[in-house]
Protein backbone atom coordinates (compact mmCIF):
# COMPACT_ATOMS: atom_id res chain seq x y z
CA UNK A 1 0.00 0.00 0.00
CA UNK A 2 1.08 3.59 -0.65
CA UNK A 3 1.68 5.77 2.39
CA UNK A 4 1.24 9.50 2.76
CA UNK A 5 4.02 11.61 4.36
CA UNK A 6 1.88 11.62 7.54
CA UNK A 7 1.56 7.84 7.91
CA UNK A 8 3.91 7.59 10.91
CA UNK A 9 1.92 10.30 12.72
CA UNK A 10 -1.30 8.31 12.28
CA UNK A 11 0.35 5.19 13.67
CA UNK A 12 1.70 7.16 16.63
CA UNK A 13 -1.83 8.49 17.26
CA UNK A 14 -3.11 4.90 17.33
CA UNK A 15 -5.29 5.38 14.27
CA UNK A 16 -7.05 2.44 12.70
CA UNK A 17 -5.53 2.16 9.22
CA UNK A 18 -7.41 0.82 6.20
CA UNK A 19 -6.69 0.24 2.52
CA UNK A 20 -8.41 3.05 0.62
CA UNK A 21 -7.86 2.54 -3.11
CA UNK A 22 -4.32 1.31 -2.51
CA UNK A 23 -3.49 3.91 0.14
CA UNK A 24 -2.91 3.13 3.82
CA UNK A 25 -5.21 5.77 5.34
CA UNK A 26 -6.55 6.46 8.84
CA UNK A 27 -10.26 5.58 9.02
CA UNK A 28 -10.55 6.77 12.62
CA UNK A 29 -8.36 7.86 15.54
CA UNK A 30 -10.85 7.46 18.39
CA UNK A 31 -14.27 6.88 16.89
CA UNK A 32 -16.22 8.15 13.92
CA UNK A 33 -19.03 9.81 15.87
CA UNK A 34 -16.63 11.76 18.09
CA UNK A 35 -14.62 12.97 15.10
CA UNK A 36 -17.78 13.80 13.17
CA UNK A 37 -19.20 15.87 16.03
CA UNK A 38 -15.88 17.65 16.61
CA UNK A 39 -15.99 18.79 12.96
CA UNK A 40 -19.47 20.25 13.41
CA UNK A 41 -18.77 21.91 16.77
CA UNK A 42 -15.06 22.83 16.77
CA UNK A 43 -12.59 21.69 14.10
CA UNK A 44 -10.79 18.62 12.77
CA UNK A 45 -7.73 18.02 10.65
CA UNK A 46 -7.69 15.41 7.86
CA UNK A 47 -4.77 13.91 5.96
CA UNK A 48 -5.83 14.20 2.32
CA UNK A 49 -2.36 13.74 0.82
CA UNK A 50 -3.67 10.81 -1.24
CA UNK A 51 -5.66 13.07 -3.56
CA UNK A 52 -4.22 13.93 -6.96
CA UNK A 53 -2.92 17.24 -8.26
CA UNK A 54 -2.38 17.94 -11.96
CA UNK A 55 -0.98 21.21 -13.29
CA UNK A 56 -2.07 22.53 -16.70
CA UNK A 57 0.07 25.35 -18.05
CA UNK A 58 0.54 27.10 -21.36
CA UNK A 59 -1.05 29.44 -23.90
CA UNK A 60 -4.03 27.10 -24.47
CA UNK A 61 -4.47 25.75 -20.94
CA UNK A 62 -7.83 27.50 -20.74
CA UNK A 63 -8.95 26.16 -24.14
CA UNK A 64 -8.05 22.60 -23.17
CA UNK A 65 -9.95 22.71 -19.86
CA UNK A 66 -12.91 24.52 -21.38
CA UNK A 67 -13.12 21.61 -23.84
CA UNK A 68 -12.27 18.79 -21.42
CA UNK A 69 -14.61 19.81 -18.58
CA UNK A 70 -18.38 20.24 -18.39
CA UNK A 71 -18.37 23.51 -16.48
CA UNK A 72 -18.06 26.84 -18.24
CA UNK A 73 -14.75 28.29 -17.04
CA UNK A 74 -15.13 31.54 -19.00
CA UNK A 75 -15.84 33.73 -16.00
CA UNK A 76 -13.50 32.03 -13.59
CA UNK A 77 -11.32 34.65 -11.92
CA UNK A 78 -7.72 34.11 -10.93
CA UNK A 79 -7.92 32.93 -7.32
CA UNK A 80 -11.27 31.20 -7.82
CA UNK A 81 -12.13 27.50 -7.74
CA UNK A 82 -14.76 25.75 -9.84
CA UNK A 83 -16.03 22.26 -9.26
CA UNK A 84 -16.41 20.45 -12.57
CA UNK A 85 -16.91 17.05 -14.15
CA UNK A 86 -14.69 15.17 -16.58
CA UNK A 87 -16.63 12.79 -18.83
CA UNK A 88 -16.08 9.86 -21.13
CA UNK A 89 -17.25 10.21 -24.75
CA UNK A 90 -20.37 8.33 -23.61
CA UNK A 91 -21.09 11.06 -21.06
CA UNK A 92 -20.15 9.01 -17.99
CA UNK A 93 -18.40 10.69 -15.05
CA UNK A 94 -14.67 9.90 -14.87
CA UNK A 95 -14.18 12.37 -12.05
CA UNK A 96 -15.59 15.33 -10.20
CA UNK A 97 -12.64 17.60 -9.66
CA UNK A 98 -11.84 21.12 -8.56
CA UNK A 99 -10.19 23.60 -10.91
CA UNK A 100 -7.96 26.27 -9.34
CA UNK A 101 -7.11 29.18 -11.64
CA UNK A 102 -3.67 30.31 -10.52
CA UNK A 103 -2.86 32.57 -13.50
CA UNK A 104 -4.49 33.20 -16.86
CA UNK A 105 -2.49 30.35 -18.40
CA UNK A 106 -1.91 28.25 -15.28
CA UNK A 107 -4.40 25.88 -13.60
CA UNK A 108 -4.27 23.31 -10.82
CA UNK A 109 -6.69 20.37 -10.99
CA UNK A 110 -7.40 18.54 -7.75
CA UNK A 111 -8.63 15.02 -8.45
CA UNK A 112 -9.89 12.08 -6.47
CA UNK A 113 -7.13 9.69 -5.38
CA UNK A 114 -8.44 6.67 -7.25
CA UNK A 115 -9.20 8.53 -10.48
CA UNK A 116 -6.08 10.69 -10.82
CA UNK A 117 -4.51 8.30 -13.33
CA UNK A 118 -7.70 8.11 -15.49
CA UNK A 119 -8.02 11.90 -15.37
CA UNK A 120 -4.40 12.23 -16.46
CA UNK A 121 -4.88 9.84 -19.40
CA UNK A 122 -8.15 11.42 -20.48
CA UNK A 123 -7.00 15.05 -20.39
CA UNK A 124 -3.71 14.21 -22.13
CA UNK A 125 -5.49 12.37 -24.92
CA UNK A 126 -7.96 15.24 -25.39
CA UNK A 127 -5.06 17.68 -25.60
CA UNK A 128 -3.25 15.51 -28.15
CA UNK A 129 -6.36 14.92 -30.24
CA UNK A 130 -7.26 18.61 -30.35
CA UNK A 131 -3.68 19.89 -30.54
CA UNK A 132 -3.99 22.40 -27.69
CA UNK A 133 -0.72 24.13 -26.89
CA UNK A 134 -0.16 23.46 -23.19
CA UNK A 135 1.71 21.15 -20.84
CA UNK A 136 0.38 18.82 -18.16
CA UNK A 137 2.27 17.73 -15.10
CA UNK A 138 1.14 15.28 -12.44
CA UNK A 139 2.56 16.75 -9.22
CA UNK A 140 0.63 14.48 -6.80
CA UNK A 141 3.78 12.86 -5.41
CA UNK A 142 5.29 16.19 -4.42
CA UNK A 143 2.20 17.85 -3.00
CA UNK A 144 0.76 17.29 0.46
CA UNK A 145 -2.81 18.24 1.32
CA UNK A 146 -4.56 18.81 4.64
CA UNK A 147 -8.21 19.68 5.23
CA UNK A 148 -8.87 21.83 8.29
CA UNK A 149 -12.64 21.83 8.75
CA UNK A 150 -15.12 23.19 11.24
CA UNK A 151 -16.39 26.45 12.74
CA UNK A 152 -13.04 27.04 14.51
CA UNK A 153 -10.90 26.38 11.41
CA UNK A 154 -10.30 30.04 10.66
CA UNK A 155 -9.43 30.95 14.23
CA UNK A 156 -6.89 28.11 14.31
CA UNK A 157 -5.24 28.81 10.98
CA UNK A 158 -5.12 32.56 11.73
CA UNK A 159 -2.57 31.89 14.45
CA UNK A 160 -0.18 30.52 11.80
CA UNK A 161 -0.30 33.34 9.30
CA UNK A 162 -0.43 37.12 9.01
CA UNK A 163 -2.70 36.93 5.99
CA UNK A 164 -6.24 38.11 6.55
CA UNK A 165 -8.36 35.00 6.15
CA UNK A 166 -11.57 37.03 6.44
CA UNK A 167 -10.93 38.25 2.92
CA UNK A 168 -10.77 34.69 1.60
CA UNK A 169 -14.19 33.91 0.19
CA UNK A 170 -15.84 30.51 -0.23
CA UNK A 171 -14.40 28.58 -3.19
CA UNK A 172 -11.48 31.00 -3.48
CA UNK A 173 -7.82 30.47 -2.66
CA UNK A 174 -4.66 32.38 -1.88
CA UNK A 175 -0.98 31.62 -2.03
CA UNK A 176 0.96 32.22 1.15
CA UNK A 177 3.97 31.06 3.10
CA UNK A 178 3.83 28.57 5.94
CA UNK A 179 7.07 27.58 7.65
CA UNK A 180 8.78 29.82 5.09
CA UNK A 181 7.59 27.52 2.30
CA UNK A 182 5.09 28.26 -0.43
CA UNK A 183 1.60 26.95 0.26
CA UNK A 184 -1.85 27.39 -1.17
CA UNK A 185 -5.00 27.58 0.91
CA UNK A 186 -8.60 27.57 -0.23
CA UNK A 187 -11.83 28.07 1.64
CA UNK A 188 -13.49 24.81 0.67
CA UNK A 189 -13.89 21.22 1.78
CA UNK A 190 -15.94 18.06 1.87
CA UNK A 191 -17.72 18.29 5.21
CA UNK A 192 -20.41 20.96 4.88
CA UNK A 193 -18.62 23.17 7.40
CA UNK A 194 -16.52 26.28 6.99
CA UNK A 195 -12.88 25.33 6.53
CA UNK A 196 -9.79 25.17 4.41
CA UNK A 197 -7.94 22.88 2.08
CA UNK A 198 -4.20 23.42 2.46
CA UNK A 199 -1.64 22.41 -0.17
CA UNK A 200 2.11 22.48 0.45
CA UNK A 201 5.24 20.60 -0.65
CA UNK A 202 5.05 17.02 0.61
CA UNK A 203 8.32 17.44 2.51
CA UNK A 204 6.90 20.14 4.82
CA UNK A 205 3.34 18.84 5.17
CA UNK A 206 4.26 17.00 8.39
CA UNK A 207 5.55 20.24 9.88
CA UNK A 208 2.33 22.06 8.94
CA UNK A 209 0.27 19.20 10.44
CA UNK A 210 2.18 19.56 13.73
CA UNK A 211 1.80 23.33 13.80
CA UNK A 212 -1.94 23.19 13.13
CA UNK A 213 -2.45 20.45 15.76
CA UNK A 214 -0.56 22.58 18.29
CA UNK A 215 -2.44 25.76 17.38
CA UNK A 216 -5.70 23.85 17.72
CA UNK A 217 -5.11 22.69 21.28
CA UNK A 218 -7.15 25.55 22.74
CA UNK A 219 -9.92 25.13 20.18
CA UNK A 220 -10.82 21.47 20.64
CA UNK A 221 -9.13 20.46 17.38
CA UNK A 222 -8.91 16.70 16.75
CA UNK A 223 -7.48 14.66 13.91
CA UNK A 224 -10.24 12.96 11.93
CA UNK A 225 -10.20 10.00 9.57
CA UNK A 226 -11.94 8.86 6.43
CA UNK A 227 -14.84 7.43 8.47
CA UNK A 228 -15.94 10.86 9.67
CA UNK A 229 -15.13 12.36 6.27
CA UNK A 230 -17.66 9.96 4.77
CA UNK A 231 -20.49 10.63 7.26
CA UNK A 232 -19.86 14.40 7.06
CA UNK A 233 -20.00 14.52 3.26
CA UNK A 234 -23.09 12.33 3.18
CA UNK A 235 -25.00 14.50 5.67
CA UNK A 236 -24.10 17.46 3.47
CA UNK A 237 -25.46 15.66 0.39
CA UNK A 238 -22.10 15.37 -1.36
CA UNK A 239 -21.35 12.42 -3.61
CA UNK A 240 -18.40 10.04 -3.42
CA UNK A 241 -16.73 9.03 -6.67
CA UNK A 242 -16.52 5.26 -7.07
CA UNK A 243 -19.57 4.80 -4.87
CA UNK A 244 -22.36 7.20 -5.88
CA UNK A 245 -20.92 8.19 -9.23
CA UNK A 246 -18.81 6.38 -11.81
CA UNK A 247 -18.21 6.16 -15.54
CA UNK A 248 -21.61 4.49 -15.92
CA UNK A 249 -23.39 7.48 -14.37
CA UNK A 250 -24.31 10.68 -16.20
CA UNK A 251 -24.10 14.07 -14.45
CA UNK A 252 -27.74 14.57 -15.50
CA UNK A 253 -28.81 11.62 -13.34
CA UNK A 254 -27.23 12.98 -10.16
CA UNK A 255 -27.23 16.43 -8.52
CA UNK A 256 -24.51 17.54 -10.96
CA UNK A 257 -26.53 18.96 -13.85
CA UNK A 258 -25.49 22.39 -12.58
CA UNK A 259 -21.92 21.49 -13.57
CA UNK A 260 -22.95 21.09 -17.21
CA UNK A 261 -23.06 24.02 -19.62
CA UNK A 262 -24.68 23.07 -22.94
CA UNK A 263 -23.85 26.50 -24.40
CA UNK A 264 -20.28 25.35 -25.01
CA UNK A 265 -18.70 22.34 -26.70
CA UNK A 266 -17.05 19.81 -24.42
CA UNK A 267 -15.97 16.18 -24.44
CA UNK A 268 -19.02 14.01 -23.81
CA UNK A 269 -21.54 16.75 -24.71
CA UNK A 270 -23.09 14.83 -27.62
CA UNK A 271 -23.93 11.88 -25.38
CA UNK A 272 -25.44 14.19 -22.74
CA UNK A 273 -27.56 15.98 -25.34
CA UNK A 274 -28.84 12.64 -26.59
CA UNK A 275 -29.68 11.58 -23.05
CA UNK A 276 -31.43 14.87 -22.41
CA UNK A 277 -33.48 14.33 -25.55
CA UNK A 278 -34.50 10.78 -24.68
CA UNK A 279 -35.03 11.66 -21.02
CA UNK A 280 -33.28 10.20 -17.97
CA UNK A 281 -34.62 6.95 -16.55
CA UNK A 282 -33.08 6.97 -13.09
CA UNK A 283 -32.10 9.59 -10.58
CA UNK A 284 -29.91 9.78 -7.49
CA UNK A 285 -32.06 10.84 -4.51
CA UNK A 286 -31.65 11.34 -0.80
CA UNK A 287 -33.40 8.87 1.49
CA UNK A 288 -34.17 8.75 5.16
CA UNK A 289 -35.09 5.58 7.06
CA UNK A 290 -38.47 5.88 8.74
CA UNK A 291 -38.39 2.25 9.90
CA UNK A 292 -35.69 0.33 11.72
CA UNK A 293 -32.26 -0.33 10.33
CA UNK A 294 -29.59 1.40 8.30
CA UNK A 295 -29.55 1.46 4.49
CA UNK A 296 -26.13 0.47 3.16
CA UNK A 297 -24.33 0.52 -0.19
CA UNK A 298 -25.81 -2.16 -2.48
CA UNK A 299 -29.13 -2.67 -0.67
CA UNK A 300 -32.18 -2.80 -2.96
CA UNK A 301 -34.93 -0.17 -2.99
CA UNK A 302 -38.60 -1.15 -3.31
CA UNK A 303 -41.92 0.57 -3.86
CA UNK A 304 -44.45 -1.87 -2.50
CA UNK A 305 -43.13 -5.17 -3.82
CA UNK A 306 -41.64 -3.62 -6.96
CA UNK A 307 -37.87 -3.21 -7.10
CA UNK A 308 -37.14 0.39 -8.15
CA UNK A 309 -33.49 1.01 -7.37
CA UNK A 310 -30.34 0.55 -5.34
CA UNK A 311 -28.67 2.31 -2.41
CA UNK A 312 -25.26 3.80 -3.26
CA UNK A 313 -24.35 5.28 0.15
CA UNK A 314 -25.93 4.80 3.54
CA UNK A 315 -24.99 5.42 7.12
CA UNK A 316 -26.12 6.47 10.55
CA UNK A 317 -25.90 10.29 10.52
CA UNK A 318 -24.37 11.44 13.82
CA UNK A 319 -25.55 15.07 13.67
CA UNK A 320 -29.11 14.14 12.68
CA UNK A 321 -29.22 11.02 14.82
CA UNK A 322 -30.94 9.02 12.10
CA UNK A 323 -30.14 6.74 9.19
CA UNK A 324 -29.76 8.43 5.79
CA UNK A 325 -28.52 7.50 2.36
CA UNK A 326 -28.34 8.07 -1.37
CA UNK A 327 -30.01 5.77 -3.87
CA UNK A 328 -30.59 5.49 -7.58
CA UNK A 329 -34.32 5.09 -8.16
CA UNK A 330 -36.60 4.89 -11.18
CA UNK A 331 -37.30 8.50 -12.26
CA UNK A 332 -41.06 7.98 -11.69
CA UNK A 333 -40.51 7.47 -7.98
CA UNK A 334 -37.88 10.13 -7.35
CA UNK A 335 -39.92 13.00 -5.90
CA UNK A 336 -39.49 13.98 -2.25
CA UNK A 337 -41.82 12.28 0.25
CA UNK A 338 -42.25 9.19 -1.93
CA UNK A 339 -42.63 6.29 0.49
CA UNK A 340 -40.22 3.51 -0.36
CA UNK A 341 -38.64 0.61 1.49
CA UNK A 342 -35.14 -0.76 1.72
CA UNK A 343 -34.35 -4.47 1.68
CA UNK A 344 -32.28 -4.94 4.82
CA UNK A 345 -31.29 -8.59 5.13
CA UNK A 346 -34.60 -10.49 5.06
CA UNK A 347 -37.02 -7.61 5.72
CA UNK A 348 -38.31 -4.54 3.92
CA UNK A 349 -37.85 -1.50 6.15
CA UNK A 350 -39.79 1.75 5.46
CA UNK A 351 -37.96 4.84 4.18
CA UNK A 352 -38.81 7.96 2.22
CA UNK A 353 -37.27 10.10 -0.49
CA UNK A 354 -36.09 13.42 0.96
CA UNK A 355 -34.58 16.66 -0.32
CA UNK A 356 -30.86 17.15 -0.03
CA UNK A 357 -28.75 18.24 1.71
CA UNK A 358 -29.74 16.41 4.86
CA UNK A 359 -27.73 18.87 6.91
CA UNK A 360 -26.97 22.55 6.31
CA UNK A 361 -24.85 24.62 8.64
CA UNK A 362 -25.97 28.01 9.89
CA UNK A 363 -23.79 30.56 8.11
CA UNK A 364 -23.08 32.60 11.21
CA UNK A 365 -21.51 29.82 13.23
CA UNK A 366 -17.90 30.74 12.45
CA UNK A 367 -16.18 30.89 15.82
CA UNK A 368 -13.62 33.69 15.91
CA UNK A 369 -12.23 33.04 19.36
CA UNK A 370 -11.86 30.06 21.65
CA UNK A 371 -14.99 29.41 23.64
CA UNK A 372 -14.48 29.99 27.38
CA UNK B 1 -7.37 -1.22 26.65
CA UNK B 2 -10.32 -3.55 26.75
CA UNK B 3 -11.79 -4.75 30.03
CA UNK B 4 -10.62 -7.97 31.60
CA UNK B 5 -12.15 -11.19 30.27
CA UNK B 6 -14.07 -12.73 33.15
CA UNK B 7 -13.64 -16.24 34.50
CA UNK B 8 -17.38 -16.74 35.05
CA UNK B 9 -18.06 -17.38 31.35
CA UNK B 10 -16.73 -18.99 28.16
CA UNK B 11 -15.70 -17.41 24.86
CA UNK B 12 -15.99 -18.19 21.15
CA UNK B 13 -13.33 -17.56 18.53
CA UNK B 14 -15.79 -15.10 16.94
CA UNK B 15 -15.69 -12.94 20.09
CA UNK B 16 -19.00 -13.87 21.69
CA UNK B 17 -19.29 -14.81 25.35
CA UNK B 18 -21.70 -17.33 26.94
CA UNK B 19 -22.44 -17.36 30.64
CA UNK B 20 -23.97 -20.48 32.19
CA UNK B 21 -26.91 -19.56 34.42
CA UNK B 22 -26.85 -23.07 35.92
CA UNK B 23 -30.52 -23.69 35.03
CA UNK B 24 -30.13 -24.93 31.46
CA UNK B 25 -30.00 -21.37 30.11
CA UNK B 26 -27.07 -19.21 29.03
CA UNK B 27 -26.68 -15.47 28.62
CA UNK B 28 -24.93 -14.39 25.43
CA UNK B 29 -23.17 -11.21 24.39
CA UNK B 30 -20.09 -9.97 22.57
CA UNK B 31 -16.77 -9.38 24.30
CA UNK B 32 -15.37 -6.05 25.32
CA UNK B 33 -12.57 -6.60 22.83
CA UNK B 34 -15.18 -7.04 20.07
CA UNK B 35 -17.03 -3.83 20.95
CA UNK B 36 -13.71 -2.01 21.00
CA UNK B 37 -12.94 -3.23 17.48
CA UNK B 38 -16.45 -2.32 16.26
CA UNK B 39 -16.44 1.07 18.04
CA UNK B 40 -19.57 3.26 18.08
CA UNK B 41 -22.42 0.73 17.81
CA UNK B 42 -25.51 2.47 16.39
CA UNK B 43 -27.88 -0.38 15.59
CA UNK B 44 -28.62 -3.89 16.88
CA UNK B 45 -30.90 -6.39 15.17
CA UNK B 46 -32.14 -8.99 17.65
CA UNK B 47 -33.54 -12.43 16.80
CA UNK B 48 -37.24 -13.08 17.44
CA UNK B 49 -38.20 -14.79 20.71
CA UNK B 50 -38.38 -18.54 20.33
CA UNK B 51 -35.93 -18.65 17.43
CA UNK B 52 -33.86 -21.83 17.24
CA UNK B 53 -30.25 -20.98 16.64
CA UNK B 54 -27.42 -23.23 15.57
CA UNK B 55 -23.88 -22.95 16.88
CA UNK B 56 -21.69 -20.95 14.49
CA UNK B 57 -24.59 -19.46 12.55
CA UNK B 58 -25.63 -15.77 12.50
CA UNK B 59 -28.00 -14.98 15.34
CA UNK B 60 -28.03 -11.16 15.56
CA UNK B 61 -26.48 -8.18 13.79
CA UNK B 62 -24.62 -5.19 15.20
CA UNK B 63 -23.82 -2.13 13.14
CA UNK B 64 -21.33 0.63 13.78
CA UNK B 65 -21.32 3.81 11.72
CA UNK B 66 -19.10 2.11 9.15
CA UNK B 67 -19.74 -1.61 9.44
CA UNK B 68 -22.33 -4.37 9.61
CA UNK B 69 -21.29 -7.45 11.64
CA UNK B 70 -23.02 -10.75 12.25
CA UNK B 71 -23.10 -12.13 15.77
CA UNK B 72 -22.73 -15.92 15.68
CA UNK B 73 -24.40 -18.27 18.13
CA UNK B 74 -21.65 -19.66 20.39
CA UNK B 75 -23.88 -22.65 21.26
CA UNK B 76 -27.09 -24.15 19.82
CA UNK B 77 -30.44 -23.56 21.48
CA UNK B 78 -33.64 -21.54 21.62
CA UNK B 79 -33.89 -17.79 22.26
CA UNK B 80 -36.00 -17.27 25.39
CA UNK B 81 -35.21 -13.61 26.12
CA UNK B 82 -33.80 -10.68 24.17
CA UNK B 83 -32.27 -7.50 25.52
CA UNK B 84 -34.77 -5.10 23.97
CA UNK B 85 -33.04 -2.16 25.69
CA UNK B 86 -30.48 -2.43 22.88
CA UNK B 87 -33.08 -1.30 20.35
CA UNK B 88 -33.15 2.14 21.95
CA UNK B 89 -29.64 2.16 23.37
CA UNK B 90 -27.31 0.11 21.13
CA UNK B 91 -24.29 1.82 22.72
CA UNK B 92 -24.92 -0.20 25.90
CA UNK B 93 -22.75 -2.81 24.20
CA UNK B 94 -19.92 -0.28 24.04
CA UNK B 95 -20.28 0.83 27.63
CA UNK B 96 -20.91 -2.57 29.24
CA UNK B 97 -20.38 -5.49 26.87
CA UNK B 98 -20.14 -8.07 29.67
CA UNK B 99 -23.15 -6.78 31.63
CA UNK B 100 -25.95 -4.42 30.54
CA UNK B 101 -24.99 -5.02 26.92
CA UNK B 102 -25.97 -8.72 26.88
CA UNK B 103 -27.80 -9.73 23.70
CA UNK B 104 -29.94 -12.84 24.23
CA UNK B 105 -30.72 -15.52 26.77
CA UNK B 106 -30.92 -19.02 25.34
CA UNK B 107 -32.09 -22.43 26.47
CA UNK B 108 -29.07 -24.51 25.55
CA UNK B 109 -29.62 -27.75 23.59
CA UNK B 110 -26.55 -29.52 24.90
CA UNK B 111 -24.76 -28.12 27.96
CA UNK B 112 -21.62 -30.00 26.93
CA UNK B 113 -21.17 -27.48 24.09
CA UNK B 114 -20.13 -24.87 26.65
CA UNK B 115 -17.05 -26.84 27.55
CA UNK B 116 -15.94 -26.66 23.91
CA UNK B 117 -15.64 -22.88 24.15
CA UNK B 118 -12.50 -21.08 25.31
CA UNK B 119 -11.90 -20.12 28.92
CA UNK B 120 -10.80 -16.57 29.77
CA UNK B 121 -7.07 -17.41 29.64
CA UNK B 122 -7.36 -19.05 26.22
CA UNK B 123 -9.43 -16.13 24.92
CA UNK B 124 -6.84 -13.65 26.30
CA UNK B 125 -4.25 -15.49 24.25
CA UNK B 126 -6.44 -15.44 21.13
CA UNK B 127 -6.91 -11.69 21.22
CA UNK B 128 -3.27 -11.01 22.02
CA UNK B 129 -2.39 -12.92 18.83
CA UNK B 130 -5.07 -10.96 16.99
CA UNK B 131 -3.35 -7.72 17.92
CA UNK B 132 -0.01 -8.81 16.45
Amino acid sequence: MKKTPLYEKHVALNAKIIDFGGWAMPVQYTNVIEEHKATRSAATLFDICHMGEIVVKGPQAYDLLQFALTRNLQNQEIGQIKLSALLTDDGGIIDDLTVYRIASDFYLLVTNATTCESDWQRINSLRDAQGFDCKLENISENVGKLDLQGPSAQAIFSTLTNYDLNSLRYYHFMELKVSGQPALISRSGYTGEDGFEIYAPAKIIGDIWDRIMKAGLDFGLKPAGLGARDTLRLESGMMLNGQDISESVSPLEVPYSWLVDFDKEFAGAAALRALQQSGIKKKLVGLEMTGRGIARHGYKVFLGDKEIGIVTSGTFAPTLNKAIGLAFVDIDYSSPDTEISIAIRDTLSPAKVVKMPFYKRLKNTVVKRPVD
Amino acid sequence: MSKQNLNDRRYSRDHEWAKDNGDGTVLIGITDYAQEMLTDIVFVELPPMGKKVVKGEPMAVVESVKSVSDIYAPVSGEVIAINSKLEEEPALINSDAFGEGWIVRMRIDDAAELALLLDAAAYDLLISEDKH
